[in-house]
């Protein structure tokens, strides 16, 4: 198990190591003279290519994003039931599936309050 | 192994000096990310498999995402959290909690099981919760319940008038 894990570890270290080359390269070539510096405005904008920005990049977003943050919680905490379920899935057999299938519909009685009070329409 | 857990302790404990001390709130909730993401790892390390991916779904999936979310939907957050009145009695109090820790910990007799650590830990898990017999049956669909309360409660909260 812990091999599988290692292959992870050398992913994250390729990603991190491609993260910093690619930000150090041309750092490094243009310390080395390799490539030339011949700056413009255009080319030094922050958006090169695009609309020019308007005012603070900091706003604040509209609070009813929040509820869809809740439902998503709600949901997530369901995959961590599910997930030891389906991986045992074999050996559970009808009683596993029948539990799991109770504990859904008793949640999604909240996803159909959710829906019928219209929580979920952006007005 | 041994590395493992050592680089995964210090980038953890860092990430968590760099949530307490940075000023911007933002930066500090994305360090807490790190932060969970390691003590992820240190499970890994652990032999701890399904803990690992429940710490990612549940803190790096769910609460860390809703710190976030609370960040940018609250004004003036790049200016961070004003210097409050009660600087003092915060140092005193986590002071004394963290003294308190500290004396259990070490003063802790702590047993080292022999046996060698199942893996993957996942399906014993599950045949643990969900079988018939010395499962947890009741208790998880009162789970579910305590979930519908959440989802309920949740729309009554940010539903507007």
């Amino acid at each position: 198990m812990l091999e599988n894990f290692g292959y992870i570890g050398i992913f994250l270290v390729a990603a991190l190591l491609f993260a910093i080359t690619m930000i150090t390269l041309p750092i490094l070539l243009r310390r080395f003279r390799i490539v030339p510096k011949k700056p413009n405005p255009v080319k030094s904008s922050t958006y090169e290519c695009g609309m020019d920005t308007v005012g603070k990049s900091w706003v604040q977003f509209n609070f009813r994003y929040y509820i869809y943050a809740l439902l998503f919680v709600v949901f997530d905490i369901q995959v961590v039931f599910v997930y030891p379920w389906a991986a045992a899935m074999g050996q559970l057999k009808l009683f596993g599936l029948v539990e799991m299938a109770v504990f859904f519909l008793i949640v999604i009685v909240g996803f159909v309050y959710a829906w019928k009070k219209g929580v979920l329409e952006w007005k | 192994m041994e590395i493992a857990f050592w680089i995964l302790a210090v980038i953890s404990v860092a990430s968590a000096l760099a949530v307490v001390f940075l000023r911007n709130i933002f930066r500090a909730a994305l360090f807490l990310v790190l932060c969970f993401f390691t003590i992820a790892g240190i499970y890994v390390v652990l032999h701890a498999d399904f803990l690992a991916a429940a710490q990612v779904l549940i803190y790096v999936g769910a609460i860390a995402v809703l710190i976030i979310f609370a960040i940018m939907l609250t004004r003036e957050t790049p200016r961070g959290s004003p210097s409050g009145r009660f600087r003092l009695i915060a140092f005193l109090v986590g002071a004394t909690f963290l003294v308190a820790m500290i004396l259990v910990v070490t003063g802790t007799d702590w047993q080292v099981i022999t046996e060698a650590p199942t893996e993957p830990t996942t399906s014993p898990l599950a045949q643990a919760l969900f079988s018939r017999e010395e499962g947890f049956v009741l208790p998880f669909e009162i789970a579910a319940a305590l979930l519908l309360a959440a989802v309920i409660g949740a729309i009554a909260l940010v539903r507007e008038k």
